[in-house]
């Protein structure tokens, strides 16, 4: 028999038609998905949304990162479908997301619960035969459990110690050994998502930026990357190279601050105070270029909103100097200190084979020793000329999330005093154009934490029938509870530094 | 040690002279808003339909603009053909009370202090929960930025503590989201009285970016009594420390 061919490549801030993705049967679509996943590839979305006649398109999108495109796969679905995270467990929250917003039940899935803790976006259908009328109550769910002497289990949140986001997480423990982790999220649901439809609505794009608002220039690249694909109007080179620039000071900012707090958490303060001052120079940076310390407004469709003229551009590469040169002596203190690196060497663990298998992107995934980098393998504009290594370490622990940035820092430096002499003349925005109706278009970006996916399928009038955003913290939430296994419970608070992770990037 | 201590050397000194200096702000940065009805011609409301928040009304030619609503993106100042309207580089947005933050010619009501005996009780040494109900994390990595050495909260004598049990007060960030709502509410309830609610950032005020969200209810200001409003998506750091420090009578 011939094998049927039925997933359609596409690269990064592509486009084509919805007609031209073939509607497979469940099995095929199975198979194909499976052996994409088998043929080094790893789901970068996985999702569904009506179809007409009350049936529902399922879409998958499988990244093959050496090959440098997505396979898309699609089949249409009902009340049910088998789960196929068994087979492919990096679908597990995907196949859970699909059951909590359209009220239909991957049959045997392992670890079935809902995801965020919201009503189903179809009326009266709820996976969970939960009460259709109310709200769910989050966190309401079975939480695994260990019994047995001797065994207790903690539970933390959603309101934690700092000033910082909530979410749920239960540790089951026999002493000071964690055996299980288990982590419930969803408090900062917003319903990004779902109010999309019918879109791009006049605030789309703030709330675009506000995704995860540490991450405000990774989600409107992404969010205009999909616009200018949809549309088939690229982007001004000249925007396209400010984006890159103020990308990379959103990475240095965040890296910086991370070693801070992963300082701060060790009680070596004097990296903790330098590097908490050295992030705001970076952010500081951003603000010279449009205001905003996060970038706010600077990102739009067609390029940017604020140019950089010669004299702002030799002030920041003054400004970049004088902070790269603090944060090397910050930085190294940290990672010259014995006493400093016996906290992080070992701890936190996450397997190369578990790494893959939950499909972690990211800082996370290349501390595993996993190449995984937007910027390396789906390039697009001035990324093509911008990076070509990717920084990765082997012992997937503290020690190498923290040395994986480390030496990005180095790197976006880099990048960042090259992109500040060389760019390209023109304007730094092109007039955006209408959207192509009923197509498919992809967008991703290597954002400091990870490949940020951005996905959308436009109606007969070109407004956006159905937009998915998947945040790298999406994938990597559950290589956290991963690396607490066997760990100390006191090592949690180092061990969720070295992720930081996003709650509302997640729950969206 | 011999290298932290050189490494200490080489970096300096760099906590802000703020309040004793003004802080050096960038060029492009957006803050108070000055509106000038004077240069509007009759009927002209090209400024209005900009804002997908409605932050901005004309009312009998004058124009308003809330700046609870405001996330300060300026895209009604480049909307006016006119001049009317632009945003200046004053940090100062902070105000006592809702109303307080409509601003129109004659600007709006800068945040007072509190009265004699709430600031006998707090005005040198105030304790905060921070409690995120929605928020992006850029309005809490600014907050957190306000313990770092280059403003140095704990000068002022504010600190935020870990329990509410500790806390005088509760500072709460984003639109406050249906999952968040009875956790800040049984946050807010943990803190002894008498106690300060103070709402930072467009999400906390009015629901900012995602007002009128099925899943979030529009800030905290219906279901808590606000003390402090300190406006911007997200404010600046400034802008909060200014706001602080004016409620407890220090400025």
């Amino acid at each position: 028999m011939n094998r049927q061919v039925s997933a359609v490549t596409l690269v990064n801030g592509g486009a084509i038609p919805l007609a031209d993705l073939p509607v497979l049967d469940f099995e095929v679509f199975a198979e194909e998905l499976v052996g994409e996943v088998a043929r080094e590839g790893r789901v970068a979305a996985f999702f569904v949304t009506p179809a007409g006649g009350g049936g529902l398109d399922l879409f998958a999108i499988v990244a093959h990162d050496w090959r440098g495109n997505l396979a898309l796969m699609r089949t249409r679905v009902n009340e049910s479908f088998p789960s196929l995270t068994p087979r492919c467990p990096q679908l597990h929250l995907f196949e859970r997301e699909i059951a909590e917003q359209y009220g239909i039940i991957p049959e045997g899935h392992p670890w079935f619960k809902p995801v965020r803790f919201h009503g189903s976006w179809q009326r009266g259908r709820d996976a969970w035969g939960r009460d259709p009328g109310g709200h769910p109550v989050p966190g309401d769910m079975t939480f695994y459990r260990v019994e047995g002497e001797e065994v207790h289990e903690v539970a933390v949140g959603p309101v934690h110690a700092g000033v910082i986001e909530p979410g749920h997480f239960r540790f089951q423990c026999h002493g000071e050994k964690v055996m299980h982790l288990e982590i419930s999220l969803g408090y900062q649901h917003r319903a990004l998502e779902r109010q999309l439809p019918g879109g791009p609505h006049p605030n789309t794009r703030y709330r675009m930026e506000t995704a995860a608002g540490d991450t405000s220039i990774g989600h409107m690249t992404a969010h205009c990357q999909l616009l200018e694909a949809l549309a088939g109007v690229p982007p001004s080179p000249r925007g396209e190279s400010l984006r890159l620039i103020a990308l990379e000071l959103e990475r240095l900012a965040n890296h910086v601050g991370d070693i801070g707090a992963l300082a701060g958490d060790v009680g070596f303060l004097p990296t903790a105070s330098f590097c908490g001052r050295l992030r705001g120079d970076y952010l500081n940076m951003t603000a010279e270029l449009c205001g905003s310390r996060f970038g706010r407004g600077l990102v739009r469709p067609g390029g940017v909103a604020f140019d950089l003229d010669p004299a702002l551009a030799a002030e920041l590469s003054g400004r970049l100097e004088m902070a790269a040169r603090d944060t090397r002596g910050a930085v190294n203190l940290f990672f010259d200190t014995p006493s400093v690196l016996a906290r992080m060497e070992g701890i936190g663990r996450v397997g190369t084979d578990t790494a893959e298998e939950l499909g972690l992107v990211g800082i996370a995934a290349r501390a595993c020793g996993l190449v995984r980098d937007v910027r390396l393998h789906h390039p697009v504009g001035a990324w093509r000329e911008a990076f070509d290594s990717v920084i990765i370490e082997e012992a997937g622990d503290v020690f190498a999330r923290a040395n994986v940035r480390r030496r990005e820092i180095e790197a976006s430096i880099e990048v960042l005093r090259r992109g500040l002499k060389h760019l390209p003349e023109g304007a730094m925005q092109e007039p955006s154009g209408k959207m192509h109706p009923e197509s498919l278009a992809v967008s991703l970006v290597e954002g400091w934490r990870g490949e940020i996916v951005h996905v959308a399928i436009t109606d007969a009038q070109g407004k956006f029938a159905r937009y998915k955003i998947v945040d790298p913290s999406f994938h990597n939430w559950s290589g956290l509870a991963m690396a607490l296994r066997g760990e100390q419970i006191s090592d949690f608070p180092l061990c969720n530094k070295s992720f930081n992770l996003s709650y509302c990037g997640f729950d969206l | 040690m011999l290298k932290i201590i050189r490494e200490r050397i080489h970096q300096g000194h760099r906590t802000s002279r703020f309040p004793k200096e003004e802080p050096i702000l960038p060029a492009r940065f957006r803050g108070r808003p000055e509106i000038e009805s004077g240069k509007c011609p009759q009927g002209c409301a090209e400024c209005v339909g900009c804002c997908p928040y409605g932050a901005l009304v004309v009312d009998e030619g004058k124009i308003r603009l809330d700046m609870g609503l405001c996330l300060f993106c300026a895209e009604c100042a480049a909307a006016c053909p006119h001049g009317a309207l632009v945003f200046t580089r004053d940090y100062r947005l902070a105000s006592r009370t809702r109303e307080g933050l409509m601003t129109d010619e004659e600007g709006f009501q800068l945040a007072t202090a509190l009265d004699a005996r709430m600031k006998k009780l707090f005005g040198r040494s105030l304790k905060l929960r921070q409690v995120s109900a929605g928020g992006c994390n850029a309005c809490e990595a600014d907050i957190n930025v306000l313990s770092t050495l280059v403003f140095d909260l704990g000068r002022f004598g504010i600190q935020f503590v870990a329990s509410p049990r500790h806390a005088d007060g509760i500072l709460v960030t984003g639109p406050v989201t249906e999952n968040m709502k009875s956790p800040l509410l049984d946050t807010y309830a943990a803190i002894p009285a008498p106690k300060l609610v103070i709402a930072s950032g467009a999400c906390a005020i009015g629901g900012g970016p995602f007002r009128s969200s099925p899943e979030a209810n529009d800030g905290v200001g219906d279901l808590l009594p606000v003390d402090l409003y300190i406006p911007g998506c997200p404010p600046h750091p400034y802008t909060a420390l200014d706001g602080l420090l004016r409620l407890l009578g220090r400025l």
